[in-house]
């Protein structure tokens, strides 16, 4: 899972609309507000042992990490347009967005 | 139209409306000695190789949402620190009672 | 302001802490030298980062780059910490770091977060109504400049490099430094000049 980030800057990607706290104890760090939400991948920060793992004492790959962009808007359906929100997203809940903007 | 699917863990609170008319309060104060100390074992025990920051939010975030909203910051912190250390056998139940 | 622990929660503290010294898992020294460290780190630190990167590019284009090595250059120990992005302010962007799972802080050059970042309120609104909560602490930015919140969710600690205010034309290092706030730091205000 380590290795060459699968996103590079300006890639469109989807975050998984995926609830696991709804199925029993986890740990996860993706916040509920940009689950199935679609963003722009600003960079790769790096590749971080899986939190997910680390948080039940289990051995835990390393993932590669990247800071996402999102509108605000389509969010909250508030503010100003334009204003936006960059969330840390672990590789294993993006996926590419088809499309574009 | 209410989907319990969708519906954020306890501690996932980014956007929540309950808090959406309480002003940020200037609460400038460093912790105070409890929270020093709760603060200080924390890495200690981390440095120890004995837990993890993962372990602990884990165990902050399995705290009932009643309790979750009525504790301090750092008395939600001791209580992940001692289910942990009971749950890896490191001291036991009885001891922290 | 936060309520004291409860008597209860004292009393756990005390009987874990007992508990694990019973076992020869910690000391009260260690526990006492950990403190004692952390309580050195401060918001002193970021703020002169802040004022060399505005009077040297070099070490701005470090501090941008790799925030962790910008800070052991001032001669802070990393060691151990959390990687440090820096992000930078601009005419047309404004940044403003939340996190809305836990307290997610550059501790290492910033210490002790605040209360008020650690609180509920600040936690759920500044992710979803940031001009709000700026304008309730009397900054407001104008339409013309993006709100860009970082909601500091997984391994990196992130701080921001405000503008440099006019009017602080000349100053030295030290000066610059004592105009630039916590707050400012976090992103809930920017520096001025006086």
């Amino acid at each position: 899972m380590s290795g060459a980030a699968r996103f590079t800057p300006g890639a469109r990607v989807r975050v998984r609309d995926d609830w696991p706290e709804r199925r029993g104890p986890c740990h996860i760090r993706t916040p509920h507000y940009i689950r199935g939400r679609t963003g722009t991948v600003v960079r790769p920060l790096g590749a971080f042992a899986n939190p997910e793992d680390l948080a039940f004492a289990r051995p835990a790959p390393a993932r590669t990490l990247y800071h996402v962009l999102f509108e605000q808007g389509p969010i909250w359906h508030e503010g100003r347009p334009g204003d936006t929100v960059m969330v840390e997203v672990f590789e294993h809940w993006l996926e590419p967005a088809e499309g574009g903007a | 139209m209410p989907d319990e699917t969708r519906i954020p863990a306890t501690h996932d609170i980014g956007g929540l409306a309950r808090f959406r008319c309480t002003p940020v309060e200037h609460d400038e104060a460093p912790p105070d000695a409890f929270g020093k100390r709760v603060d200080a074992l924390r890495q200690v025990l981390a440095q120890k190789k004995l837990m993890t920051v993962d372990e602990l939010r884990r165990g902050i975030e399995s705290i009932p949402e009643e309790e979750y909203f009525a504790l301090g910051y750092y008395e939600r912190w001791l209580r992940s620190i001692a289910a942990l250390m009971v749950e890896k056998g490191h001291v036991d139940a009885e001891a922290l009672k | 302001m936060a309520a004291p622990p409860r008597p209860e929660s004292l009393a756990l503290l005390d009987r874990l802490v007992a508990a694990l010294e019973a076992k020869g898992i910690v000391t009260e020294a260690e526990i006492a030298e950990r403190q004692a460290n952390t309580d050195k780190a401060s918001p002193e630190t970021g703020a002169r980062m802040v004022a060399r990167a505005w009077t040297d590019p070099a070490y701005r284009a470090l501090l941008l780059s790799d925030g962790a090595a910008a800070a052991e250059a001032m001669g802070v120990s990393m060691a151990g910490a959390p990687p440090l992005g820096v992000l930078e302010n601009t005419p047309t962007r404004h940044h403003l770091v939340v996190c809305t799972l836990c307290s997610c802080y550059p501790r290492a050059v910033l210490g002790y977060p605040p209360g008020w970042y650690k609180s509920f309120a600040y936690r759920a609104r500044a992710v979803r109504e940031p001009r709000a909560v700026l304008a309730e602490w009397g900054l407001m930015l104008p339409d013309s400049v993006e709100v860009r919140v970082v909601d500091s969710t997984a391994d990196y600690r992130w701080m921001v490099l405000p503008m440099r205010p006019a009017g602080t034309e000349g100053w030295d290092e030290a000066r610059l430094a004592s105009i630039v706030t916590r707050d400012a730091l976090v992103g809930v205000a920017v520096p001025k000049a006086g």
